[in-house]
């Protein structure tokens, strides 16, 4: 992520240092996760010390200051999602990607995680991938839709 | 600023207005203790172990001593059954992660705390945030902080500040109650000793 869009989302907030929790949320969002160059970028333009900055982000969930890969894919645990074979289809992803909950392959494409509940019970077992839901997964058919994302 | 006039242990106690009950109690010879306090530095109530017994409206409530203010005609008990028990598991918990620190240990004898109540998850560092505080409030660096959340809370120096601020301050070593800050402290030295923005300890 260059320095420009940094510099364009803190001007954004006004380089307001109280907006920190913001600033970062949206470079998370443009970028998935937050490098230690975008941390430094934030606490020279909003005049905080380096070490306050990493503080709040290594605070937060939403944050992340290692690598997230281009596709984040959300394997619902939840008790719903559990019975109707979560697990399998767990297992299922591990191996098409080839990396475990709460990491990122070396390509950065995938990151995989799991979460203890979507809400959406009546729909599992669900996967999450970037946002979008798929509902009532069988292992065959994650394997296939995992295999359409670059 | 006037002048109350509370009660701790039975004791009648002349305080300024504005001061803690701790400061009260220890103003006139009162033990409390006390782990993540530090006169120089704003009540953080991180530790809890300066619970104390207030009554108020014919109720008692568990308060730390360390950032509730007096007040005229307050009554305090820093001694009773219910606050050793809190404090003996307080102890407890601590000790799981810092079963050797210097500070607990004469608190350990006191309360009675058994020291193999919790497994232990040692990361030697009790969480009174001393040093996070100090370096912040007292020396305006923020060299040290608290990375993380939850239980995987650390410390943690920054690299740039710690090579350029730390060698010649080192001033929270002393108020650590645990081992935990200079081994911090040690670990980003060797992370930063190939830097040469590190000088060599001038004593080595």
């Amino acid at each position: 992520m260059d320095n420009d869009k940094i510099g364009q989302i803190i001007d954004k907030y006004q380089g307001e240092a109280s907006s920190l929790i913001q600033i970062l949320l949206d470079i998370q969002h443009e970028n998935h996760w937050l490098p230690r160059s975008a941390l430094e970028v934030v606490s020279k333009k909003l005049n905080l010390p380096l070490s306050k900055v990493q503080q709040t982000a290594t605070f937060y969930k939403a944050f992340s200051v290692v690598p997230i890969g281009r596709h984040e894919i959300h394997v619902c645990k939840g008790t719903a999602c559990h019975v109707n074979g979560a697990q399998d289809l767990l297992e299922e992803v591990e191996e098409v990607t080839g990396i475990k909950p709460g990491e990122t392959d070396p390509d950065a494409k995938f990151s995989l995680k799991t979460v203890n509940c979507l809400g959406r019970c009546g729909l599992g077992p669900v996967i999450e991938i970037d946002g979008k839901t798929h509902a009532r997964m069988s292992p065959a058919e994650i394997s296939d839709a995992l295999k359409k994302y670059e | 600023m006037g002048e109350v006039t509370l009660t701790i242990d039975n004791k009648e106690v002349k305080a300024e207005e504005g001061m803690t009950v701790l400061e009260a109690a220890r103003s006139a010879g009162i033990k409390i203790p006390t782990l993540c306090h530090h006169e120089k530095l704003e009540p953080y109530t991180a530790c809890r172990i300066c619970m104390v017994e207030v009554e108020s409206r014919g109720r008692s409530e568990l308060d730390t001593s360390c950032s509730r203010p007096v007040k005229d005609n307050m009554v305090v008990r820093t001694q009773s059954e219910e606050l050793t028990e809190i404090r003996r598991t307080l102890l407890e918990l601590m000790l799981s992660h810092a079963p050797d620190a210097r500070e607990l240990q004469e608190l350990v004898e006191e309360y009675g705390a058994n020291r193999n109540r919790f497994a232990k998850e040692p990361s030697f560092c009790i969480h009174c945030g001393l040093c996070v505080r100090y370096c912040a409030e007292v020396k305006k660096k923020n060299a040290v902080v608290f990375v993380k959340s939850g239980v995987r809370r650390e410390i943690s120096f920054n690299k740039e500040i710690a090579s350029r601020e730390c060698w010649k301050c080192r001033e929270c070593f002393e108020l650590c109650p645990t081992e935990a800050l200079q081994t911090a402290y040690l670990l980003t030295e060797a992370l930063t000793s190939d830097s040469s923005s590190f000088e060599l300890e001038p004593d080595a």
